[in-house]
């Protein structure tokens, strides 16, 4: 099943569109009754956050394709370098990610991967 | 429509279109998933399940524990959208579909300027050419991406986590929200050795669960 041409589809549209979906059309009933700082919803944010971040390390540390071929220092210091330049310069995200590229691609030429 | 939050999404998707390309998606794939979907954490969690072949079941509840976010979002921009007595709940989720991080981000900040009848018109035109551009954006992306350098095709991959790690933190108003993002971000690959294909699962519960009771002993102590 797993195979088939249609099984990636029925991926998308269940555990992609419905299960995203699911949380918008649930904030357009529920419209404001749930208090945004109730225990719950901390504790939910709180998972949803962490498993966020588990993504960033995962694709940093453990890349596919063309990142393979680089050095994993050099990728977790483009991403540590492009987070404390957001922190220092004003937050602004355009900064972050500048500069995590500058050090990622200027890396990259220096060490002629 | 040359605006940051369009910039900043197109350049995140073209990011997003070289992991797509490099997880083995199809085309059709990857820009059914973008329009369907629309929310980067989400359908970086798709793919992955995807491409490892994970069953329907724990990919379903990985993509609506990384979604679980939007709920809050939308309901605090539904009292800003909504004209009582006037707007139809099915206005109201055909553009709660748009609901993202960076579009929502646009929405808070420029939405108040506008009469209240506007509001939900200007959103619905701003999202849905947002998404259009994004998507057309991403298919391009995942066309070309073969002839471009490899450093550079490298730092597109790189784009999506840094991008992540700037907005979420961004995202993040409580010390919970960083605590668990902190905690996420050390306890993901030691799950990802030891517990494959669950591994996102259990970094969100595990680390979430800590943060959120770290957090709460600070804020409350034992009580």
């Amino acid at each position: 099943m797993a195979d088939t041409w249609w099984w990636p589809y029925v991926m998308i549209i269940v555990a992609g569109w419905i299960a995203t979906d699911i949380w918008r059309w649930i904030g357009v009933f529920a419209g404001g009754k749930l208090r945004e700082d109730g225990e719950l919803l901390i504790w939910v944010r709180s998972v949803a956050t962490a498993l966020v971040a588990g993504v960033i390390s995962k694709l940093i540390l453990f890349p596919t394709g063309v990142l393979e071929v680089t050095p994993m220092w050099l990728r977790i210091l483009a991403g540590v370098g492009g987070f404390i330049a957001y922190m220092l310069l004003g937050k602004r995200v355009i900064v972050g990610v500048l500069t995590g590229e500058v050090i990622l691609i200027g890396g990259w030429l220096l060490l002629g991967l | 429509m040359v605006s940051l939050p369009a910039v900043i999404l197109m350049a995140a998707f073209i990011g997003y279109a070289g992991l797509a390309r490099g997880s083995g998606l199809t085309l059709t794939e990857t820009l059914v998933m973008a329009g369907l979907v629309w929310a980067l954490p989400s359908i970086v969690v798709l793919t992955g399940a995807i491409s490892t072949g994970l069953g329907i079941v724990p990919a379903a509840i990985a993509v609506a524990l990384a979604s679980v976010r939007l709920m809050p979002m939308t309901m605090a921009m539904m009292p800003m959208v909504r004209v009582p007595g006037k707007t139809k709940t099915w206005q109201l989720l055909y553009i709660s579909h748009f609901v993202a991080v960076t579009a929502w981000v646009y929405a808070m900040h420029n939405l108040p300027k506008l009469p209240r009848d506007a509001r939900l018109p200007f959103f619905a035109g701003f999202s849905s050419s947002l998404t259009f551009c994004v998507t057309c954006v991403t298919g391009a992306a995942y066309l070309l991406l073969d002839d471009l350098p490899k450093p550079v095709a490298g730092g597109l991959f790189i784009l999506t986590p840094i991008y992540f790690v700037c907005s979420l933190w961004g995202a993040s108003k409580l010390s919970s929200d960083k605590a668990a993002m902190v905690i996420g971000i050390l306890l993901g690959p030691f799950f990802y050795l030891y517990f494959p294909g669950l591994d996102l699962l259990w970094t969100g519960l595990v680390g979430g669960t800590l943060a959120y009771l770290g957090t709460r002993f600070q804020r409350r102590g034992l009580s």
